[in-house]
């Protein structure tokens, strides 16, 4: 029986369950609610759940579980002459697995009797035959691939219905044991509630395991990498120059260089302009003046960084270079092109205002009342009062702020596609184009490259590397932040 | 009430200080304080008493213009210090505030240093020529804060490690510090302990010497013990004014006798 139908039964035995849990409890009960321990859609829920989620944690077990023992099984049978790697043979199992699948198609749309598909040879046009169904073959298919895939389909076919015998068995199990246990002394809530409980957790925890393994991920490419690449050459090297044909030359600091220039001139552009936003809008803005105009700013952090992109290339690129450029309004002749350092830093730090307004405007706003009043109390004016009170009582949730805004800007992306350019160079002149860490990881992997060449595999090396500067600005962010939350409360 | 020392005071014919005409508060619709008249002599300790939200934190908040930086609130009426009206549109309430010192409820030293703290107030005003005359200027007003033998070998420490008391002596202390004439103290003992409390009280009867000193307090022993004339505030009205041994031992308004035995408030 296919997953899809199993999972459906499955669903129908627990909908009974909840109905028959239900009506037993009632009836256990004389149909007075009160002479219950839990409400009586607990116990319908209660039998629901255990027939349920033994039985799909099972049928999902067995769809990961299955496929790789049959793998391990079916890939005995191909000779070890015929590929060279692990790689390899996973192409050659992926054919294995068309092949297979493809039988079964022609089987269930009548192109082949079973028997016939089962006795098919290499001779045999295969591809041919699949390929009318619309299963496309890359070559034609040998002896002992077809052998394969015989095989897999036999062992595929068993371990479906051992797979639809199993589940339904938990099914039936998990939903006989709750039903027999269902009465009115039983504590159906507390069982419920545990397995909502465990969502709960299990809700949690998705999110820091997909964390662990995204760095799992990264962490495995990039010991590939350095494996046929030096690291010392890629941390140390000061030319960026890929070439896919081999010989490339992979130094991040030119990279790095960019990454970080773009980010200085973007929070020099951010950070004054969203603090004194931030002290207009908590110490001076009326509360209607705040009403409108903080929701505005924090509409420029819901625009997608593509547009700022746009924005950059369109607007702001040209318009510098008719200020610097040849010709321009300065006569400076400083930029060739509208793709520059400057460009990508001050569009960026459009986008940043938001984010470091917002943040710093909570945390003046969090600053006691108390210490105004003292200030002003001493005759202070108010914008002594902001200088020397409350902007320093409220620094280290500033700093956090801008570390926050600062591990945005290195990891920006869409901006500095469009608006810095694609040279990757090291040079102090902000109007020259240079390029980012994000981009190139870009352009490495959506490139033409072997992915086992080191050309596609840097991407990995150089995304490890920003995760883990953003990751350690974060860090220090958050311990900042918090340090400064202890103060008060 | 019969552990209270009310000795009988030299209350001197003193200048009139403070001198409160017809005031009226407004905080949006609610009146909150009603036909306030009261003079408040120079050099004298004048209490504050009433029950929760009689209005005199609110009249004394009036006292530096405190009230100003609530949108809502409105304040009409005249109120003089040393003939000089203090709602004139003259008078910027920053110069004000300079002159008449406030102490809150709850201690609210800068998370700065100890030092800094009290020198904040003298270099905003411009009052120290040098680094020695600040260094002046702070232990001066320590040692009158009573608070210098406890702080004079950590002057660089952050005033927020203090305990409470320790802090609230600071804020007094960062308070005269810019030489007020005029020393206002909203609650200044209700989140001390009673040994800081006394200090404290012990603290604001040295401050008569060269101040006139408002203190708003809930505790009626406090005013007895600290004030030499007391003025007893009920739903926005000052009740009665007086001396405060004659306050607390032949009340003239039934309210306040009330109030003073605990009937009321």
């Amino acid at each position: 029986m296919p997953a899809l139908w199993l999972f459906i039964t499955v669903l129908v035995l627990g909908l009974a369950g909840f109905i028959l849990g239900r009506a037993r409890v009632m009836k256990d009960a004389d149909g007075d609610i009160r002479k219950l321990h839990s409400l009586p859609n607990y116990y319908g829920s209660n039998v629901m759940l255990s027939a349920i989620i033994p039985s799909l944690g099972l049928l999902v077990l067995w769809l990961i579980v299955q496929p790789m023992i049959i793998q391990a099984n079916v890939a005995s049978h191909i000779p070890t002459e015929n590929y060279a790697d692990s790689g390899a043979l996973n192409l050659l199992m992926s054919d294995v697995r068309r092949v297979a699948d493809g039988l079964d198609i022609a089987v269930s749309q009548g192109a082949l009797t079973p028997h016939a598909a089962q006795n098919l040879t290499g001779t045999d046009d295969v591809r041919g035959i699949l390929g009318r169904l619309g299963v496309a073959l890359g070559t034609d298919v040998e002896d002992d691939i077809l052998t394969a895939a015989q095989e897999y389909r036999i062992k595929s076919n068993i371990g479906g219905w051992i797979m639809t015998v199993a589940v339904i068995a938990a099914a039936i199990l998990g939903f006989a044991m709750a039903l027999k246990v269902t009465n009115k002394d039983h504590r159906a809530r507390n069982s419920v509630e545990k397995v909502v409980l465990a969502l709960l957790i299990g809700a949690a925890s998705l999110a820091v395991l997909t964390t662990v393994g995204i760095v799992f991920s990264l962490i495995f490419n990039t010991i590939e990498f350095f494996k046929l690449y030096p690291a010392a050459d890629f941390f140390f090297g000061t030319t960026w120059a890929p070439s896919f044909g081999g010989g490339s030359e992979l130094g991040i600091l030119p990279l790095f260089w960019g990454t970080f220039y773009i980010s200085i001139i973007s929070l020099l552009v951010a950070v004054p302009i969203g603090l004194f936003a931030a002290v207009y809008l908590s110490e001076y803005a009326g509360p209607k003046t705040r009403g409108i105009a903080k929701p505005l700013l924090e509409v420029l952090a819901g625009i997608p960084t593509i547009v700022y992109g746009l924005f950059a290339l369109l607007t702001v690129g040209p318009l510098l270079v008719g200020m610097f450029g040849k010709d321009g309004s300065f006569g400076v002749n400083w930029m060739q092109g509208g793709s520059a350092v400057i460009t990508a830093g001050l569009v960026m730090g459009v986008m940043l205002i938001p984010f470091i307004s917002s943040l710093s405007d909570d945390i003046i706003n969090s600053v006691p009342q108390s210490m105004r009043d003292g200030s002003l109390g001493l005759g202070a004016t108010k914008s002594e009062t902001i200088k020397q009170v409350i902007l320093p009582a409220a620094l280290p949730g500033i700093v956090g702020a801008i570390l926050l805004a600062a591990s945005r800007a290195i990891g920006e992306t869409m901006i500095v596609v469009l608006g810095a350019g694609a040279a990757a160079r090291l040079s102090m002149n902000p109007f020259e184009a240079m390029t980012t860490v994000t981009t190139r990881i870009v352009s490495q992997l959506t490139g033409d490259a072997d992915f086992s060449s080191p050309e596609a595999l840097v991407a990995f090396a150089l995304g490890m590397t920003l995760f883990v500067i953003t990751l350690c600005l974060n860090i220090v962010a958050l311990v900042i932040v918090r340090k400064y939350r202890e103060q008060y409360d | 009430m019969n552990d209270m020392r009310i000795v009988k005071r030299d209350v001197d014919m003193n200048d009139i200080k403070i001198s409160a005409k017809d005031v009226q508060v407004y905080y949006g619709d609610t009146h909150a304080i009603k036909d306030v008249n009261v003079e408040i002599k120079d050099k004298t300790v004048t209490a504050f008493i009433g029950p929760s939200g009689c209005g005199k934190s609110t009249f004394l908040r009036c006292l530096n213009r405190m009230n100003d930086t609530i949108d809502i609130c409105r304040v009409t009426g005249k109120i003089e210090i040393e003939g000089e009206d203090i709602y004139d549109k003259r008078v910027d309430p920053v110069q004000l505030r300079a002159k008449v010192g406030m102490v809150f409820q709850k201690p609210n030293p800068f998370p700065k240093s100890i030092y800094d703290n009290i020198a904040y107030g003298p270099r905003i005003h411009g009052l120290a020529r040098s680094k020695a005359d600040l260094d002046d200027i702070v232990e001066k007003s320590l040692r009158r804060g009573a608070i210098w033998n406890e702080v004079k070998d950590r002057l660089h420490a952050p005033g927020t490690g203090l305990s409470g008391g320790q802090q609230q002596r600071l804020c007094i202390a960062r308070a005269i510090a810019t030489e007020p004439e005029v020393l206002l103290m909203d609650e200044p003992c209700s989140a001390l302990d009673p040994i800081a409390t006394a200090q404290v009280e012990e603290l604001i009867d040295e401050l008569r010497e060269n101040f006139s000193v408002v203190i708003v307090t809930h505790s009626m022993q406090q005013a007895a013990r600290v004030s030499q004339k007391t003025a007893f505030f009920h739903l926005g009205n000052l009740v009665e004014y007086g001396e405060t041994g004659q306050i607390f031992t032949n009340p003239q308004d039934p309210r306040t006798e009330s109030y003073i035995t605990g009937r009321i408030g």
